[in-house]
């Protein structure tokens, strides 16, 4: 039985966001999730940030068997809501456009899902490495399933790029 | 004009954790910030994916010291999101209580820091002094001062019999005193006033921009408390309230963490004196299904979000972490600019950042001429600058400076 | 030598170093010198610089990012000195040990650079104040 009030979220969203989001769901009472293509991902997110009044939880990236897929997490603090927008990114074409170019709380996270996983953020102002070391090898991402712990090991990591 | 690189070394003996800061200053104002972390990163996101959804708890706990029950409380609320299922009411008083327990003695540890950073080292002193009778009622109730392994999902693992109760309730208000004691003089001190008033100022639309979280965002007039805006069954019976201040200056934070502490004393006592009889303390969970789940709790630094999902196996697919210090590092390039390097140790410090949580910052500076300051260095200042504002208001400066 | 070794018996001069820790080995580390267990009265402090430091106290295990450092403070210490390989992560990278980030506990990192390095384990996670302050008294006797 979910509470008459958040409904009316889902209702409202549902209205305001129809033609640029492939569906909506409201599975918890406290939870909505909303699937978008990676083209409209920067508008539904801005539109929920600024119009909407959502604060920026975190930005989670998944390596499915499809591609990436990138889960942006919202909270409405007065609704009591956690809105998570998500959006699939085929290996083909790993890039979407970046939101931290305009958010500024977008930028630190879009940095780590790049160095992480690989996805390229078009238009972000600074992409350097956060939080991998100097010295970590080139072109291997983490969090990526065919990437395994023992990938990596003391040989492998090239100290002298970083700078001591 | 010029501008001079100081870039702030890793190690320094007072802030245990290693970060690099790069400042850019003219002259003695700080124009840019520049922080590097990455020197506590431990790749613990990936180790999620090969433990089970049990022994993550462990894991996860791990991740931070001083927060080192709010990120497994972040991950079983998760989980139990996932699943659905309804905790007892017993089990969930009993978090509110260790959790409250951290909010208190991670505060003191921040109000002792502050301390020193200004060159108060009795303040130091006696803060940390109390924090211990904290953690002895952790260790009375858990069985250890801090990494508690208490939560996992679908309840508690070990109940607290009725000695433990009264042994804590007994000592509680030992603490309260105390705290009292340091909020007055802290807030009547004019030394600390002209120290801390107008210094690091995040404005309401920075924090709302950056999406500052904790005490950090609070002392800027943003009234964001997880435990309010998500509460969870066991607050629901609970009288408390929302600390917010509006200056958004490091006084302004450092008020909130005080009064705050006063909150949680009021909830130990209620959570105590109202648990109920004769409930189970977990809900046995025996399979994890497919789907997706969002936890998230409010840890004295902010708010921690975890994200799991799951495709039936018994390991997380992907467990996302984040710590509230994500969100309220890159606040410094708002709150620091125009500030003097004697402050910079201050305001890093306002945010009362845990690095272990984020992987560190670096900080760095703008110029040519590359000058490098250690942490040492600008604590010195930050001391001198106090010392200097004491003589002016005609009181002595403390004779002894510790060397640390 | 046997000047250096009696000097080592009183007031051990401490540097205190965090790799890719939790931050509570950290913490523990400071209480010692707070009001309830005052190393200080055993002339036990803790200094600014390892160039001064008789002993170095190693909290955490060491990552990528950490190691050419560490190194690099461990080279700037006097020798002889002691190196306390603190809480499990210290002795053994505890639940880290399987991390791609982490590249050993500190004996093994050490090795690499100093095999006659004098190490102590304190294991714990955290350890307690009181093993600390037992372990740092049994690494000075073993000196």
């Amino acid at each position: 039985m979910s509470n008459k009030k958040n409904e009316k979220v889902m209702k409202d969203l549902k209205k305001k966001l129809k033609n640029k989001i492939i569906d909506i769901a409201q599975p918890r009472e406290k939870r909505i999730y909303i699937r978008v293509e990676p083209e409209k991902t920067p508008e539904v997110v801005e539109y929920l940030f600024y119009k909407y009044q959502c604060k920026l939880c975190t930005a989670t990236g998944i390596d499915m068997r499809e591609g990436i897929e990138i889960i942006y997490h919202l909270a409405k603090e007065d609704k009591n809501m956690v809105i998570n927008v998500k959006t699939l990114i085929p290996y083909s074409k790993l890039e979407i456009e970046s939101i931290g170019k305009k958010i500024k709380a977008f930028r630190w996270i879009e940095r780590e899902i790049n160095e992480m996983l690989g996805v390229t953020f078009i238009g972000h102002p600074d992409m350097r490495r956060l939080i991998l070391a100097d010295s970590f090898p080139e072109g291997k991402y983490p969090l990526r399933k065919s990437f395994k712990n023992s990938d990596v090991t003391d040989e492998d990591y090239d100290y002298e790029r970083s700078g001591i | 004009m010029k501008q001079t690189i100081i870039p702030l070394g890793p190690y320094h003996p007072l802030l245990e954790e290693p970060e690099h800061f790069k400042l850019y200053v003219e002259g003695e104002r700080v124009v840019d910030l520049d922080v590097e972390i990455g020197y506590n990163h431990r790749g613990i996101e990936k180790l999620s994916e090969s433990k089970t959804w049990d022994q993550v708890p462990y894991l996860v706990e791990r991740i931070c010291g001083i927060c080192s029950t709010s990120h497994p409380m972040a991950y079983c609320l998760a989980v139990e999101d996932l699943v659905g299922c309804e905790i007892s009411k017993r089990a969930q008083l009993i978090r509110v209580v260790v959790c409250e327990l951290e909010r208190i003695h991670s505060h003191l540890l921040w109000v002792g820091l502050a301390g020193h950073f200004i060159g108060y080292n009795t303040v130091w002193m006696w803060a940390w002094k109390y924090r211990e009778t904290i953690l002895e009622i952790c260790e009375k109730l858990t069985g250890n001062r801090n990494h508690y392994a208490m939560f996992k999902p679908g309840g508690i693992r070990r109940d607290f019999n009725k000695e433990q109760i009264e042994y804590a309730l007994e000592h509680i208000v030992d603490v309260e005193k105390p705290i009292r004691m340091l909020t007055d003089a802290i807030l009547d001190d004019p030394v600390i006033h002209k120290r801390l008033k107008g210094i690091g100022v995040l404005t309401k639309k920075d924090a709302i921009d950056y999406s500052a979280l904790g005490p950090t965002s609070r002392g800027s007039g943003v009234p964001w408390d997880v435990r309010w805006d998500e509460p969870l069954d066991g607050f629901k019976d609970l009288k408390w309230k929302v600390i917010v201040q509006k200056d958004g200056d490091v006084f302004s934070k450092g008020v909130v963490r005080l009064l705050e502490c006063f909150e949680s004393v009021s909830l130990i006592k209620q959570a105590l004196l109202n648990l109920p009889e004769g409930e189970a303390i977990d809900v046995d969970i025996k399979e994890v299904p497919q789907g997706e789940g969002c936890g998230r709790y409010e840890a004295p630094r902010g708010e921690v979000f975890h994200y799991v999902r799951s495709d039936g196996s018994n390991m997380p697919y992907r467990h996302k972490v984040r710590a509230p210090t994500f969100n309220n590092l890159p606040t410094f390039k708002a709150s620091c600019r125009g500030e003097t390097i004697a402050d910079v140790a201050l305001i890093t410090a306002s945010i009362d950042p845990c690095y272990c949580c984020t992987e560190r910052v670096a900080v760095v500076d703008k110029n040519n001429n590359e000058k490098i300051l250690r942490e040492k260095d600008l604590v010195k200042l930050s001391v001198d600058k106090t010392n200097g504002i004491m003589k002016k208001l005609g009181k002595t400066p403390p004779l002894y400076n510790m060397e640390i | 030598m046997d000047i250096l070794k009696k000097s080592f018996k009183k007031s051990i001069w401490v540097f205190h170093l965090s790799t890719a820790a939790c931050n509570n080995c950290d913490i523990e580390v400071l209480e010692l010198l707070t009001p309830r267990y005052d190393v200080e009265r055993f002339g036990i402090k803790l200094v600014g610089s390892p160039r001064h430091a008789d002993a170095l106290l190693v909290c955490g295990s060491v990552n990528a990012h950490a190691k050419p450092r560490f190194l690099e403070v461990y080279r700037q210490t006097p020798k002889p000195c002691l190196v306390v390989a603190f809480g499990s992560c210290g002795c053994s990278s505890g639940i880290f040990r399987d991390s791609y980030s982490i590249v050993g506990p500190v004996d093994k990192v050490l090795k690499e650079e100093d095999p006659d390095a004098k190490i102590v384990y304190i294991p714990g996670c955290p350890p307690k104040p009181e093993a600390m302050i037992e372990g740092i008294i049994k690494g000075l006797e073993a000196i």
